[in-house]
C-alpha cells in the first residue's frame, strides 16, 4: 500500500521530467555542433572545441547586414503597430459606442485568419504598386498584419488603467490625446511592452513574408538569410548552420525572459480563455 | 465610466479618427488581399507567358482544373491529416497532460519543465525545421538513440515524412496549449476539488468528472484557435521537407506557393489560396462563436 502511494506521488514527476527532456534532445545538437569545428548532423561532444564557427558567422558582412535588416523590420514594424493600435484601441476601452461588441468581434475574428492565404495576393499587390522588393512596406505589411491581435490586447491593457486618473488630467484642461500620452501610456508600460515583445518576436521569426516580398540579396533578413545559408553551405558546413540558429534565436530568448512576468499577464488578458 | 465633459462631441467621429491609421493599413494590407483573393480567382494570371500581359477572366476554370487535380486533392487529404493529428489532437493532450501533472508541484521543478517545453516554442520556425532535419536525419541523435536499443537507422524524413512533420509541429506548438490549459486549470476552484475528494472520488474520476467538463469550454476554443494557426504552417514543412518526398507532405499552404511562385501559376495559385482562406474564415468564425458562448 505504502509502496504504491511512492509510486503514485513519483509517476507525475517521472512522467514529466521524461517529456521535458525528449523536448530538449533535439535542441542539443544546435549547441554542440556550433563549437565543434568537425561538426556532423550527428550528435557529439566536440572533439575539437572551437569558436570558429561564431567568428565566421560574425564577421561575415552579409549576414550582419541581414541581422541589421531583421532588427529593421521586426523593430519599426512593432512600433508602428503599437503606435495604431493603441490609439485604435482606446476608444474601444473608453467610449460607450453602440456596437462596440461587435466592433472587438470583428478584430478577434481578423486575428484569427491566417496571414498565410493572402500572400499571393499580397505579392500581386505588392507588384502592382511596384513595392515589390522595398523593405518600408514589406515592414507595413508585417504591421499591419499584426494589427488585429495587438489592437485587441491593448484594449485589454487600456481597460485595465482606471479612467478617473484621466478625468483628473482632463480637468487641469489636457486633451484627450495628451491624456492619453501623458497618463495612460506610462501605466501601460507593462503592456505595450508585452506588445512590442510579442510583435518583434513575431516578425524577426517570420519567413514567409520576406521570402515572397524581397527578392534582392542584399535586401534579406536574417529569417531568409539563414535559410539561404543552409541552401548553399548547410550541407557542408553544419557547425556554422548550427552557429547562425543559435545567434539567431538568441534574441528571441532574452526578449522571452526579460518580458516573461509581462507576458504571461500579456496571456491572461489576451488569451482566447477569457472572452 | 460616466461621460465626463470631455468625451463630449461626436464620439463616433473621434473613433474613426483615432482608429484611421489602423484602418487605412487593414484595408490595404488585409482586407484588400482578401477581396482581389475572391477577384484573382477567377482570372489566368500567370508570372510569365503571354497570360502574364494579358490577364484575363476566366470564370470557373481555376476552380474546375483544382478539383481535377489530383494533387489538389492529395494536399487537402495532407492538409487534414496534418490538422488533426498535430493541431486537434497532438498538441492538444501534451499541452493538457503537462499542465495537469505540473498542477501543485513544487515551483522550481513547475519552471524548469516549463522553460524546457517553452524552448521549443520560442525558437523560430526555420530554426526548428533545421533542428529537426538534423535529428531526424540518418545519423542524427534519434536514430544514435534507437541504436541503443539495437534499432536500425531509419530515414525519417523519407519513410514517415507525414508524421516526421506532425511530429515536429507538436513540438513546436505544445507550449501554447499547456499556457492555455495552465490558465484554465488554475480557475478551477480548490474547493471543487476538495469536495470531490472528500466524496471518495479517485484521481480518474476527478479527472473526467470534474476537471474535464469545467474546461471543455477552454479546450475548445483553444483547439480551433491552434487548428487555425497550425492552417498556416508553411515555414516549417517548406523548409524540413519542402512538401516531399514527390507530395507526401504537400499541405495546401506549400501547394499553393508551389503553383503560384514555382509553376508561376498566379491566378490558380490564388484559387488554392481562396479555399485556404474559406477554410481560415469558416474556423474563425466559429472561435468567436465559441468565445461569446464562453
Amino acid at each position: 500500500m505504502n509502496k504504491r502511494k511512492i509510486i503514485q506521488k513519483a509517476l507525475p514527476y517521472m512522467v514529466l521530467s521524461i517529456i521535458g527532456i525528449m523536448f530538449f534532445i533535439p535542441l542539443l545538437w544546435v549547441i554542440f555542433a556550433s563549437f565543434d569545428a568537425h561538426a556532423t548532423l550527428s550528435i557529439e561532444w566536440p572533439d575539437e572545441f572551437t569558436l570558429e564557427n561564431y567568428t565566421q558567422l560574425l564577421t561575415d558582412p552579409e549576414i550582419l547586414r541581414s541581422f541589421v535588416i531583421g532588427v529593421f523590420l521586426s523593430l519599426v514594424s512593432s512600433l508602428v503597430l503599437i503606435f495604431c493600435s493603441a490609439l485604435a484601441a482606446y476608444p474601444l476601452s473608453r467610449y460607450h459606442l453602440k456596437h462596440k461588441n461587435s466592433m472587438i468581434l470583428t478584430i478577434l475574428f481578423m486575428s484569427g485568419l491566417p496571414m498565410t492565404a493572402i500572400m499571393v495576393p499580397v505579392y500581386q499587390l505588392f507588384v502592382f504598386f511596384n513595392l515589390n522588393d522595398s523593405l518600408i512596406a514589406t515592414m507595413f505589411f508585417m504591421a499591419a498584419s499584426g494589427l488585429p491581435y495587438g489592437i485587441w490586447l491593448m484594449k485589454n491593457f487600456i481597460d485595465s488603467v482606471p479612467v478617473s486618473l484621466e478625468e483628473s488630467a482632463w480637468v487641469d484642461g489636457a486633451s484627450v490625446l495628451v491624456g492619453l500620452r501623458k497618463v495612460v501610456a506610462p501605466l501601460m508600460k507593462p503592456g505595450i511592452f508585452t506588445v512590442l515583445i510579442f510583435t518583434f518576436t513575431n516578425s524577426w521569426g517570420n519567413f514567409f513574408v520576406p521570402f515572397i516580398l524581397i527578392q534582392s540579396r542584399e535586401k534579406l533578413p536574417a529569417s531568409v538569410s539563414i535559410f539561404q545559408f543552409f541552401g548553399q553551405h548547410g550541407m557542408v558546413f553544419y557547425g556554422q548552420l548550427a552557429a547562425f540558429s543559435f545567434v539567431y534565436t538568441i534574441p528571441v530568448i532574452i526578449l522571452y525572459f526579460v518580458g516573461q512576468k509581462y507576458m504571461s499577464k500579456g496571456f491572461s488578458l489576451g488569451g482566447a480563455t477569457k472572452g | 465610466m460616466g461621460k465626463s465633459k470631455s468625451l463630449n462631441g461626436n464620439i463616433y467621429l473621434k473613433t474613426v479618427l483615432f482608429g484611421l491609421p489602423s484602418i487605412v493599413l487593414l484595408l490595404l494590407f488585409v482586407l484588400g488581399p482578401i477581396i482581389m483573393t475572391f477577384y484573382f480567382s477567377f482570372t489566368n494570371m500567370s508570372l510569365t507567358g503571354a497570360a502574364a500581359r494579358d490577364t484575363q477572366f476566366v470564370g470557373f476554370d481555376n476552380f474546375i482544373r483544382m478539383f481535377q487535380d489530383p494533387s489538389f486533392k492529395t494536399s487537402v487529404i495532407n492538409t487534414i491529416v496534418f490538422l488533426i493529428a498535430s493541431a486537434v489532437i497532438g498538441q492538444q493532450i501534451v499541452g493538457f497532460l503537462v499542465a495537469y501533472l505540473m498542477k501543485q508541484k513544487a515551483r522550481p521543478f513547475r519552471r524548469i519543465i516549463g522553460i524546457l517545453i517553452l524552448a521549443g516554442w520560442i525558437t523560430p520556425e526555420i530554426v526548428v525545421a533545421f533542428v529537426w532535419f538534423a535529428f531526424l536525419s540518418d545519423s542524427g541523435t534519434l536514430n544514435i538513440m534507437l541504436g541503443f536499443i539495437n534499432i536500425e537507422p531509419i530515414a525519417w524524413l523519407l519513410k514517415f515524412p507525414l508524421v516526421s512533420v506532425i511530429f515536429v509541429n507538436i513540438w513546436h506548438g505544445a507550449a501554447f496549449s499547456m499556457l492555455m490549459y495552465q490558465a484554465a486549470l488554475d480557475d478551477i476552484p480548490q474547493e471543487v476539488e476538495e469536495a470531490s475528494k472528500i466524496d471518495g472520488a479517485n484521481a480518474w474520476q476527478r479527472l473526467w468528472r470534474i476537471t474535464l467538463p469545467i474546461i471543455k469550454g477552454s479546450a475548445v476554443t483553444n483547439m480551433v484557435l491552434v487548428t487555425l494557426q497550425t492552417l498556416g504552417v508553411f515555414t516549417l514543412i517548406y523548409a524540413l521537407t519542402g512538401g516531399g518526398p514527390g507530395e507526401k507532405t504537400t499541405t495546401l499552404p506549400i501547394f499553393m506557393y508551389d503553383q503560384a511562385f514555382v509553376n508561376y501559376q498566379l491566378g490558380y495559385g490564388t484559387a488554392i489560396s481562396l479555399v485556404l482562406l474559406v477554410i481560415g474564415i469558416s474556423l474563425s468564425l466559429l472561435y468567436i462563436r465559441f468565445l461569446k458562448t464562453d
